[in-house]
């Protein structure tokens, strides 16, 4: 019986960002596609960020999911080129974010761009208006541009007083 | 550090002298990064605020992780994997620039050594954005944009310490009188350089070294620092090193050699 790429995307819905745990890999945008070649399976995975140590448990659980639909020989592979970027993260992983108190990262303004229009970097400025996951206020500073990850700063929201965490843009 | 072995698809296709040029270069790639990651990561619990820790932590794992993936990449050539080429050679065989070898010093040396470092790098990786060989070229294109808050980073403080206080700008010279010879030490070309102009993997070390030097220089005048005029430091790259190299492999290594075999 082949499956379909749907079916596997599907299965990968299980599989969590470990330091995340209610946010699927696929609403996160780092499954970029699944290929079906026979008995096969190839996936392409991308990381948030390189050094991310969640990286190898998460390509783990993928290679489990699938094999637990009944693949034989499954394949992660890692994409650099185009990178991760907030963009790709879907409405209900930015919602789960906020639930626990992350905010999301700005989706950046070149959805669908060609790839020639991504800026080399992500810019600073895109750190300047955080609004808070709390209250929604963007009276709200930057308190260590690293955190408890890689993908995570500190802020802190003026009007609600609450530290918080928020994703990277990258 | 595990990885999953890699098929060496790469590899087919490259004459011989290109592939061990190419190998030379992502070895040195790679030992700059997780060298200077070893060096950062002993700040944890010991940086002089706690924001100043995370950041060390953070910034120590994402050169560990570069440094993974350039290793990763060399194995895809047939190079031995990354936890053989971190833990099991020995100093003469490693090609990293010196600069990332001396002991971590005080927090102004390690605020400039992570400055210089980070802004060679950003003019390395934009340039091999570019490269010929696509493995490297893909893998630049990421780095690049992480590196962006490591730049943030180092160039705050570099900018906040520099005239803050007598002491402060006092420390801040004296860091970058040692650092500056040995940060010309990571554009030491390497033998094979040649080969890999040529081809297109990299443009020359000499080229990069001015790009850096304009985007450094400028930032340690407004921090009110004096740029040294000195010999470079070379050796590195053909596995010259200080002794300070031998002890920080002494630590590093310690755990991986205890021959128990310990997994994360």
């Amino acid at each position: 019986m082949a499956l379909t790429p749907e079916e596997i995307l599907a299965a990968l819905e299980a599989v969590k960002d470990p330091e995340i745990p209610t946010v699927s890999v696929v609403d996160l945008g780092l499954i970029y596609a699944v290929r079906v070649e026979g008995e096969a399976v190839e996936v392409d995975f991308a990381p948030t960020f390189v050094g991310c140590p969640a990286l190898v448990a998460m390509e783990r659980e993928i290679v489990e999911r699938v094999q637990a639909l009944g693949v034989r020989s499954v394949r992660v592979r890692r994409i650099y080129r185009p990178p991760w970027t907030p963009d790709r993260m879907n409405e209900r992983a930015r919602a789960a974010l906020r639930e626990l108190g992350i905010a999301p990262p700005p989706a950046a303004p070149v959805e669908g761009a060609p790839q020639a229009a991504l800026p080399l970097a992500p810019e600073p400025a895109a750190l300047e208006l955080v609004p808070c996951p709390f209250c929604g206020s963007t009276q709200t500073r930057m308190e260590n541009l690293f955190g408890p990850t890689s993908c995570r700063a500190l802020f802190y929201c003026q009007a609600c007083q609450q530290p918080f965490e928020a994703f990277k843009p990258v | 550090m595990a990885n999953p072995s890699r098929k060496s698809e790469a590899r087919e296709a490259l004459p011989d002298p290109l592939r061990e040029a190419l190998g030379a270069f992502l070895t040195a790639l790679a030992d700059d990064e997780v060298l200077l990651g070893h060096r950062d990561s002993e700040w944890v619990g010991h940086a002089p605020i706690l924001e100043a820790d995370i950041a060390m932590a953070s910034i120590a794992q994402d050169e560990i992780g570069h440094a993974v993936l350039w290793y990763t990449l060399l194995q895809e050539l047939g190079w031995p994997d990354p936890d053989r080429m971190a833990y099991f050679r020995d100093p003469p065989e490693f090609r990293n620039a010196t600069l990332v070898e001396l002991p971590r010093g005080d927090w102004a040396f390690t605020v400039v050594r992570q400055f210089l470092f980070d802004y060679a790098e950003k003019v390395r990786l934009e340039a091999l954005m570019a490269s010929a060989y696509p493995p490297l070229a893909e893998a630049a294109t990421k780095v690049r944009r992480e590196e962006t808050y490591h730049l943030m980073h180092s160039r705050a403080w570099v900018l906040r310490l520099g005239d803050a206080t007598e002491e402060s700008h006092r420390r801040m010279q004296a860091a970058l009188d040692l650092a500056w010879p040995h940060a010309l030490g990571l554009f030491e070309p390497l033998p094979q350089q040649a080969l890999l102009v040529e081809a297109g993997v990299k443009p020359p070390e000499a080229e990069l070294q001015s790009r850096w030097e304009a985007e450094v220089r400028p930032v340690l005048e407004a921090a009110t620092l004096r740029v040294p005029t000195g010999a470079p430091v070379y050796g590195g790259r053909v596995g010259r090193h200080t002794a300070h190299l031998s002890d920080l492999l002494a630590d590093f290594q310690k755990v991986a050699r205890s021959g128990l075999g310990e997994t994360w």
